[in-house]
């Protein structure tokens, strides 16, 4: 069923369709994600967090960094605090309407494909075989001799070099940690939903706050995103056309 | 405040035998992908979390500094969302500290009428301590006090067919919510904020709370409310023509 070598397909026909499920949905969760960010560029950790509030993080991504037009403030005395509140008299950059309806769409899509995904990879034995790291991902001399092997940029060699599984130990650590992401990325943004939270509070408890699910949710996009730059990378240099093949038509082996 | 969940669910049958939306009609998709993703949601999520839940309320140690976006004042004719036909009363009446402000409630009520704020201020008021999630990404907690939407409605005699309510405000802003939402005890008009009188920037001299969904529900500057027996999110001048969700429990 899984491919082990070079003589089957490379990658079995629920890798090859969930796989470019799970692409086109992380895609539109990209897209949509790094508009929404834009409408508010910046992170703090706790329950809540606001232009009038310290951030952890300000990225100056688009027009709404550091913003100004703020009317001088209005003082409230809850339980003897000076509480402060700001109205915006600026207008901002928000494409929020379509981005965040898109955002739900490619969540969708991305729960549907996982689960099928995890379905099929618990079933067929492929996840604990060719994706965990396994004692060799906690052994230093593997992993010392993997790392050493990816600075070496030896030339892949087409009719040598397998397409798919087995993984080396890096590539398995990198399966492992995308993948472990993926369940922070679904919990920490149902953490921001004050509907959600209201039924299951203990996913709001998980985080400890809406500002701190929203953080981590943005901390855990950036690992994703590195991912992809690395997965990228990879398949460019290691033969981009017999990946492709392999994980599109599922091409026998060489 | 301290409401638990099991008086606020018997509350919720008992009551006037109100439909909690049971079979309640779907906001439009107009074959549109986006606000069929929207419906998914929404229904998915009507399905899956379990009814008459409150949001977390917090501490009074717990309230943060805020901010007030959208319209933060009706009378400026700048403002994107000015309403030549609401923002110069509003002037008016708030020159007057909105002695002379009334809220209508109409449409699927036996007996329509006006609320005056010391009318409202007379009905039992619900103080919380809530987080106000907006669309942008920010949040604040803030600790508003108002009378519960469905002290109201039962004080106009809300009729069993009603589904929605539309709040129509002094800017272009309209909106609806469905039974669930307007039943809910978190549901309140809101005229005191922090300890004080709701200000201009947030939505005096009443606004609504539902603390179930997005900010941006939360509409500010309200004149009147609509009982209807039909999905009706003020058309133009609500979320969907804008590109926006109609629902945001998110």
């Amino acid at each position: 069923m899984v491919d082990q070598g070079r003589t089957g397909p490379h990658h079995a026909g629920w890798v090859r369709a969930t796989h470019w499920a799970l692409a086109l949905a992380v895609l539109t969760l990209v897209i949509s994600g790094v508009t929404i960010f834009m409408a508010h560029p910046r992170l703090y950790w706790g329950q809540a967090g606001n232009d009038m509030t310290a951030a952890w993080l300000e990225l100056p991504i688009g027009p709404n960094y550091r913003h100004g037009g703020w009317a001088a403030p209005v003082h409230f005395a809850p339980a003897g605090r000076d509480v402060i509140s700001a109205a915006r008299t600026a207008i901002i950059f928000n494409q929020n309407g379509w981005a965040r309806s898109l955002h739900f769409l490619g969540a969708w899509l991305l729960v549907a494909s996982g689960l099928v995904y995890a379905l099929f990879a618990a079933a067929t034995g492929h996840g604990w075989r060719n994706l965990l790291p396994g004692r060799e991902g906690f052994s230093p001399a593997a992993l010392w001799a993997d790392i050493r092997a990816h600075l070496a940029r030896r030339p892949v060699r087409p009719r040598l070099d397998p397409v798919g599984p087995p993984y080396n130990v890096l590539q398995r650590w990198a399966y492992t940690i995308v993948l472990g992401a993926v369940p922070v990325m679904v919990f920490s943004g149902l953490a921001m939903s004050p509907y959600v939270t209201a039924g299951y509070p203990w996913v709001l408890d998980l985080f400890g706050g809406h500002q701190t699910a929203r953080s981590v949710h943005f901390l855990a996009f950036s690992l994703i995103a590195l991912f992809i730059v690395v997965h990228f990378v990879m398949v460019l240099r290691t033969g981009a056309l017999r990946q492709v093949q392999a994980m599109t038509i599922g091409v026998k082996g060489n | 405040m301290d409401m638990n969940r099991r008086t606020v669910l018997a509350g919720m049958a008992a009551g006037s035998g109100l439909l909690l939306g049971g079979c309640s009609e779907n906001p439009p998709t107009y074959g549109n992908a986006l606000r069929m993703g929207d419906w998914f949601t929404y229904n998915a999520q009507r399905l899956l979390i379990p009814r008459g839940v409150l949001a977390r309320e917090y501490d009074r140690g717990d309230i943060t500094a805020t901010i007030g976006v959208g319209t933060v004042n009706p009378a400026n004719d700048h403002e994107p969302a000015f309403n030549p036909g609401g923002g110069p009363l509003w002037a008016q009446l708030a020159a007057h500290d909105f002695k002379d402000w009334g809220l209508e409630v109409v449409g699927a009520v036996a007996r329509p009428g006006r609320y005056s704020l010391d009318a409202l201020m007379r009905f039992t008021a619900r103080t919380q301590i809530t987080r106000h999630t907006c669309e942008e990404g920010w949040s604040a907690i803030s600790e508003w006090t108002g009378v519960p939407l469905r002290a109201v409605l039962d004080h106009a005699g809300i009729k069993p067919s009603a589904r929605f309510v539309k709040f129509e405000t002094f800017d272009i802003y309209q909106d609806s919510i469905d039974m669930f939402d307007v039943l809910h005890p978190q549901t309140i008009l809101a005229y005191g904020m922090n300890g004080a009188r709701l200000p201009h920037g947030h939505g005096a001299p009443v606004r609504l709370r539902v603390e179930t969904q997005l900010g941006y529900k939360s509409v500010k500057y309200l004149r009147r409310i609509v009982v209807t027996d039909h999905f009706d999110d003020g058309g133009k001048f609500g979320n969907i023509a804008a590109g926006y969700s109609w629902f945001a429990g998110i």
